[in-house]
């Protein structure tokens, strides 16, 4: 067992950190953070399904 | 203390004859101010205005619908403890979902917030929806970091080890001690999802209350 989870410390490695002067991030974090903003970036560009239905009323007259 | 008994009969019978004839018992006040929070109608609408049919506002419903699942899976873990997550093949899974949900949770937040911030989603006296949303995420880091602690492993020993000197350098550690596991633990499932609870009921009955806001193109907003 405890061969078991050496191998898999070892395999695992301490992951790729990329630098920019002060700035230190993992390659995931960054990857993680592009994705979203890919997602941000189509959930304002997509056409969302049932957009061109009868515009309903617009609640104006709120507080 | 003035005893008042009523049977039970129309609703909103305490109003029928005006600021004179209203009931002043507690609950009565109490019934009136939550009746009151949200317009007639508009607290679970069926239609909405034609801009929401938008996919960057479904991102707020969608960290409601995470932040349920995290809560669930971590009341499931709570119910198990620390040697069942650890060891059992159940136990691993409902704490990967635990993890997995906070992590969509986290990141469905993070998109709503930049499409609320960047249409300015404090207009039309919607301040306090904005700010109970920042408090609510700032409380969500504190709880996520709680959670990293209450892990019961190496990885949570490493964050607390690297944590306390910050937390300590602000005078923070004499009551918040974060090489304190079991503190750590009561922390995370008990204070801080409940601030996150509430915070989240309030943010959800203020857009209820002053309507979802329109892009800024829409007008109507101010």
């Amino acid at each position: 067992m405890t061969a078991v989870v050496v191998v898999l410390a070892v395999s695992a490695g301490a992951g790729r950190y990329l630098h920019w002067g002060v700035i230190s991030i993992s390659m995931t974090n960054l990857l993680i953070i592009v994705a979203m903003v890919i997602v941000f970036v189509l959930a304002i560009v997509l056409p969302f399904p049932g957009r061109t239905r009868q515009p309903e009323r617009e609640r104006e007259d709120r507080p | 203390m003035t005893a008042e008994f009523r049977a039970p009969g129309v609703p909103g019978e305490a109003d029928a004859g005006g600021e004179a004839g209203r009931s002043r018992s507690w609950t009565a006040a109490l019934r009136r101010r939550l009746g009151a929070l949200v317009p007639p109608g508009q607290l679970l609408p069926d239609r909405q205005p034609v801009y929401v049919a938008s996919w960057i506002y479904v991102f707020g419903v969608l960290t409601l619908a995470a932040l349920v699942v995290v809560l669930l899976s971590g009341g499931w873990l709570a119910v198990g403890g620390a040697a069942w997550w650890h060891v059992s093949s159940l136990g691993r899974f409902v704490n990967s979902l635990h993890l997995w949900s906070v992590e969509l949770f986290f990141a469905f937040m993070v998109i709503h917030l930049w499409g609320k911030f960047w249409m300015a989603a404090w207009r039309g006296n919607r301040a306090l929806t904005w700010i109970t949303g920042v408090v609510a995420f700032v409380l969500s880091i504190a709880t996520a970091f709680t959670g990293y602690l209450s892990q019961s492993n190496f990885d949570a020993q490493w964050i607390s080890t690297q944590a306390k000197d910050g937390l300590n350098s602000i005078g923070f550690g004499a009551w918040f001690n974060v090489l304190n596991p079991g503190q750590m633990l009561l922390w995370h499932v008990v204070l801080l999802p409940l601030a996150v609870g509430l915070l989240t009921v309030v943010h959800v009955v203020l857009v209820r209350r002053h309507g979802v806001v329109p892009p800024l193109d829409a007008g109507g907003g101010e």
